[in-house]
């Protein structure tokens, strides 16, 4: 029969509408309102789940986000999602879902074998199997706990589900949606502030959605209603169900994951992102995030059947299901006897209510008592039986001190077992917003104390239990964020009638339950963190091995990791460790809680940053010509260059080489676009540029351009390039292409922290100018042909200058400078010329043989030159002295790094310094970073010394063998020395020499 | 994340902004005149304390500003915001 658990009526599922859903391969029925975890009880399903260590048979524990045990794999393909809980997994008609961890199936789990083990499986075994022989680590414990380790799988197919991100500003923030947070919303709403009210429910309300008590003459689910309902109706009121607020960050910065199509399935519409992120800033916040409640550590407390008494009562009055109908209810406080209630309103057939207090107290117990239900004071739980179910329990009788059982010849038969050890205030936002906690030892549990941000805590969050109470902290919370913000209250506000008012009896703090046998004797465990099954045997392991202090013990025992973060097990684990250490609870304090509160997927974090827009892509105004033309491309920071332009049949390298030699023997254009332009106006452009530049600037004449290099501070080579003099006061700088925002943020950076005092502004202009970069023998005659009224002369156009003219009919720059070595003429457009200026080089040059290169062939030829790259032949760690430029640095004026030129450390003799490499053979290319070593170190085992490492390393056409560059500690000095590369198991023999492997002819003016 | 009130755009996110470090060290006027210990005081030793420290800010996505801020380090609360060249306020470890 379908739903052999589901009541007659009652609860806030739609009996009308019928889900269908499968869970371990298996058909069951749902409702319409229904959890997986509500319709897999309706269904009479207990056991969900196995241990992670001992694989023992594990149920549904709570009904709400610190569910430890009901993790399920919850889709299939490229949906699927690991580890998702079946307390929060809204039900929906198609869903499929399976146990995690488990092998070959839930029912018959070969690893509960490791039960019979589980004296090798103690706190710490995962540390303790280091310090075996390393063969054993490798071959046995590695593969073994690989196996074993970790819930569900990761999807292994792209997510093709959408995400967003949204930002928002209010004036006050609710996140919970119970009584306290309903009632704060609806102050403040009405005051007419901007209020967001977030809730991780699918519907606001909280423990009100299953509440007996009535709140002004409505049953609390009706006050609830109408309450949502006004606020669905203010303008300034955004009201968030399936809402988590994960992360409270400084100045009141909270992050929100909505859950906006999960609960949809195939019905999801195709226009909803499936999750969204919310950024918000709050003026003030209130933290109404509620309790949750704690189990009891009593002699395997872990079997299925056994659960928190909060969660019964919500199964039975939220979703109209019984868990049970033989139930023992063990609590040491009052609120399992609502649960009695519950479970006897709604026909369980025997109700047992285990109290360890000796004298029960309060309304609700009083209730119970009157309604007929039998309760057996001062008596504990010693024992359970049951395999996949709970069927029965041992009890005895609590000594005075809590500190020793004695048995008692009392068994009872049931298949439920309600626990309530007291509740633990939802503290983590208020945490992470480094607000301190306060233990208060009449809760027995930590409650926020001193806030550190605009932010108020109303309701079961400050340790109140009444809802009489949390109505009114409530209000008295809204009351005061309105202050802080300057709204005044709505008149009509008060405080609702609450019924049945009642005080309840006081806690009696129960934090491990005695038995039979000392803790850790015999086979009974007592389970403290069900998800990563540390009991408290563990606990006190850690503590006689020296994990004294909590987040030791944490560490040691993994009580609190996993994916519920101990919500349910941490505080019952720090009070046994502060028990075993003799310490107070306070004393002991608390691990720390970090964001996320929940689990959130990369998905919603990524948002739309993903693929093509997960960073911006840069292209010149070429770059279609480029794609065209069948150009491989490479990412120069966010820029797409042309690596090179292979022809059909050619191999990159082929392409490369015809690339350099048709620049070295005739003519080729590279689009150098994305070089850095900065341009730099002012009276005082010359002394900046003679400030920030290793060399002298005062000297450069209008029209006239100069090779540049930067260094910081610390006298390392940052960046370098060409600086034009356009006028007598503007400047036009050159930077390398990954550099252009830093150079400019650099330059910007003195001009306002350190020399205020000059007058100039700078500027980028790096997307205003397309540049084509001509290079080799036959670069005039294209010159030429381009611009015909342009005398190329030495003479009238000497090298390192630069004229304004008319080429291919666009008002141009041209620059005559060359990284090549061959005779080079930049020319810069208008951007939107630029694509007309490239066609028209590659249209006038045909005739020529024009060759468009890439940057690799780029490379070649400046390596060909021992020309240095900035990023490749520097790391931050090499000053201009180690690269040979001390012909770039001024012994005239003071500049940006060169005080510490002169510091010990750079002057040292051995450091390493720019060499050229030629390999014994030639059609060796070195890998670039290949390690060098000394000749003789290259026969023996390692550890030798490493003198140094291959920068750039290129085969070279025009050369017809393979040259590098390298960095080599006191290379200068070693020219003509044999020295080792070793690599990929490998020794290849190199001789150190200059860094330039073609020579500059006597009469060149160019390179 | 900081809310950054920039001195010149008003309070924005911290992703607009870069931290320059500590404030009010000044380059020397002559760098030959240093020793080289306190060059490389200069270059690499900050202060680090647990409680109120000067920065400067450069408001990288906005108006291309830098500024100074008194910031406490246990609590992240800004405590103050001022200008390049002003000197530090008054705002000791409290």
């Amino acid at each position: 029969m379908s739903q052999r658990f589901r009541l007659p009526s009652g609860g806030r599922v739609d009996r009308a509408k019928t889900l269908r859903f499968r869970f371990n391969g298996r058909s069951y029925e749902g409702y319409q309102g229904d959890t997986l975890a509500s319709a897999l009880l309706a269904n009479g399903v207990h056991l969900v789940a196995r241990g992670i260590k001992y694989h023992r048979p594990r149920g549904i524990h709570a009904a709400g986000v610190e569910e430890p045990n009901a993790l399920v794999q919850l889709g299939r393909g490229a949906r699927s999602e690991p580890n998702a809980r079946a307390t929060e997994i809204e039900l929906f008609d198609g869903l499929r879902a399976t146990s995690v961890n488990v092998w070959p199936s839930l029912a018959h789990d070969w690893r509960s074998i490791n039960g019979l083990f589980a004296k090798l499986l103690v706190a710490g075994f995962y540390y303790k199997t280091f310090k075996g022989t390393q063969g054993l680590w490798q071959r046995v414990y590695e593969p073994m706990i690989r196996r074993a380790a970790g819930f569900g799988r990761a999807p292994t197919l792209p997510d093709p589900d959408r995400y967003d991100h949204m930002n928002e500003h209010c004036d006050v923030l609710v996140v919970g949606g119970g009584a306290a947070g309903l009632m704060a919303a609806l102050t403040a709403g009405r005051a007419g502030a901007r209020v967001m009210l977030v809730d991780e429910q699918s519907e606001p309300g909280g423990w009100l959605l299953g509440c007996g008590a009535s709140i002004d003459q409505h049953p609390a689910p009706k006050w609830v209603a109408g309450v949502v309902a006004e606020l669905r109706g203010m303008a300034e009121v955004v009201l968030l169900p399936r809402t988590t607020a994960f992360g409270y960050y400084d100045q009141n910065y909270v992050c929100l994951l909505e859950r906006r199509a999960d609960h949809l399935g195939r019905a999801a519409p195709a226009y909803s992102s499936r999750q969204r992120v919310w950024h918000v800033r709050a003026r003030h916040v209130v933290l109404a995030a509620g309790a949750h409640e704690r189990p009891l550590v009593f002699a395997d407390n872990d079997r299925p059947g056994i659960m928190l008494a909060g969660a019964v009562t919500t199964y039975v009055r939220r979703y109209g299901v019984l868990p049970g109908r033989r139930a023992v209810i063990f609590t040491n406080n009052d609120s399992a006897y609502e649960t009695a209630l519950a479970l006897t309103q709604a026909g369980a057939d025997v109700v047992t209510v285990i109290d360890a207090r000796a004298e029960p107290g309060g309304a609700l117990a009083m209730a119970a008592r009157e309604a007929g239900i039998r309760v057996l004071d001062g008596r504990v739980v010693i024992g359970t039986r049951g395999t996949r179910r709970v069927s029965g329990v041992e009890l005895g009788r609590l000594g005075a001190d809590g500190s020793s059982a004695e048995p008692t010849s009392e068994r009872l038969d049931c298949d439920l077992l309600a626990v309530s050890g007291g509740h633990s205030p939802v503290v983590h936002l208020f945490s992470q917003s480094q607000g301190r906690l306060r233990f208060d030892e009449t809760l027995g549990a930590f409650v926020p104390g001193e806030p550190a941000q605009p932010q108020q805590m109303a309701g079961a969050i400050n340790g109140l239990s009444s809802l009489a109470l949390c109505l009114a902290d409530g209000l008295r919370a809204a009351r005061a964020a309105l202050e802080a913000t300057g709204f005044s209250e709505a008149t009509t506000m008060a405080v609702p009638r609450v019924e049945p008012e009642g005080q309840s009896g006081a806690l009696r703090p129960l934090w491990l339950v005695p038995g039979h046998k000392p803790i850790g004797r015999g086979r009974a465990k007592h389970f403290v963190d069900l998800q990563n099954d540390t009991t408290a045997a563990d606990i006190l392991l850690a503590r006689r091995e020296g994990f004294e202090a909590v987040e030791h013990m944490k560490r040691y025992t993994l009580a609190g990791f996993g994916t519920d973060q101990g919500k349910t097990a941490n505080l019952n684990a720090l009070a046994i460790l502060a028990r075993a250490t003799g310490r107070s609870i306070a004393e002991t304090g608390t691990t720390t809680f970090r964001p996320p509160y929940t689990p959130v997927g990369f998905g919603a974090l990524a948002g739309t940053e993903i693929g093509a827009l997960s960073d911006p892509i840069r292209m010149t105004p070429m770059h279609d010509w480029h794609v065209a033309h069948g150009a491989a491309f490479e990412n120069v920071g966010q820029w797409r260059r042309p690596w090179c332009y292979p022809r059909s049949g050619e191999t990159m390298q082929d392409a490369v080489n015809r690339e350099c030699l048709a620049v070295r023997r005739a003519v080729g254009v590279l689009d150098a676009s994305t070089l850095g332009k900065i341009e730099i106006v002012g009276p005082d452009a010359a002394e900046l540029l003679n400030r920030i530049y290793t060399n002298g600037w005062k000297t450069l004449r209008v029209g006239q351009v100069r090779y540049g290099l930067m260094c910081r501070e610390d006298g390392m080579v940052f960046d370098d390039g060409t600086t034009a003099r356009l006028a007598p006061e503007r400047y036009v700088m050159t930077t390398t292409t990954g550099n252009a925002a830093i150079v400019l943020d650099w330059l910007e950076e003195y001009l306002q922290t350190e020399w205020p005092e000059l007058k100039v502004y700078c500027t980028s202009v790096t997307e205003q100018w397309a540049v084509a970069s001509i290079a080799g023998p036959k670069a005039d005659a294209l010159i030429t042909r381009l611009a015909p009224s342009l005398d190329l002369s030495d003479a009238a156009f000497p090298a390192l200058t630069l004229r304004e003219g008319v080429v291919a009919g666009i008002p141009a720059r041209l620059f005559r400078i060359s990284f090549t070595g061959e005779p080079s003429y930049e020319i810069n457009v208008p951007s939107d010329r630029g694509l007309a200026l490239w066609e028209a080089v590659m249209e006038a040059g045909a005739p020529l043989g024009v060759a468009p290169y890439g940057t690799e062939a780029m490379h070649v030829l400046r390596a060909e030159k021992g020309f240095i790259i900035v990023g490749q032949e520097t790391d931050g760690t090499v000053t201009p002295l180690d690269l040979g430029l001390e012909r770039m640095v001024s012994r005239q004026k003071d500049f940006i790094g060169r005080r510490s030129l002169g510091r010990a450390d750079t002057r040292r003799a051995d450091r390493k310094q720019l060499v050229g490499l030629l390999t014994d053979e030639p059609s060796v290319v070195l890998p670039e970073g290949a390690q060098l070593v000394r000749k003789d170190d290259a026969t023996r085992a390692p550890p030798v010394p490493m003198i140094g490492h291959v920068t750039s390393s290129y085969y070279s056409a025009v050369l017809g063998r393979s040259i590098a560059l390298a960095l080599v500690k006191g290379g200068r000095g070693r020219h003509g020395e044999i020295i080792a590369a070793r690599f990929d198991g490998r020794t290849v023999l190199a001789r150190i020499g200059p860094p330039v492997f073609i020579p500059k002819p006597e009469a060149s003016s160019d390179g | 994340m900081l809310l950054i009130a920039c001195p010149y755009c008003g309070p924005r996110d911290e992703i607009e902004f870069r931290c320059g470090g500590e404030a009010h060290i000044a380059r020397p006027k002559e760098p030959d005149a240093v020793t080289d210990e306190a060059w490389a005081d200069y270059l690499f030793r900050r202060d680090n304390p647990k409680g109120v420290i000067a920065e400067r800010w450069f408001h990288t996505y906005g108006c291309r500003r830098w500024f100074n801020v008194l910031r406490d380090t246990r609590t992240h609360a800004i405590l103050k915001v001022y200008r390049m060249g002003a000197p530090r306020p008054d705002r000791g470890p409290s």
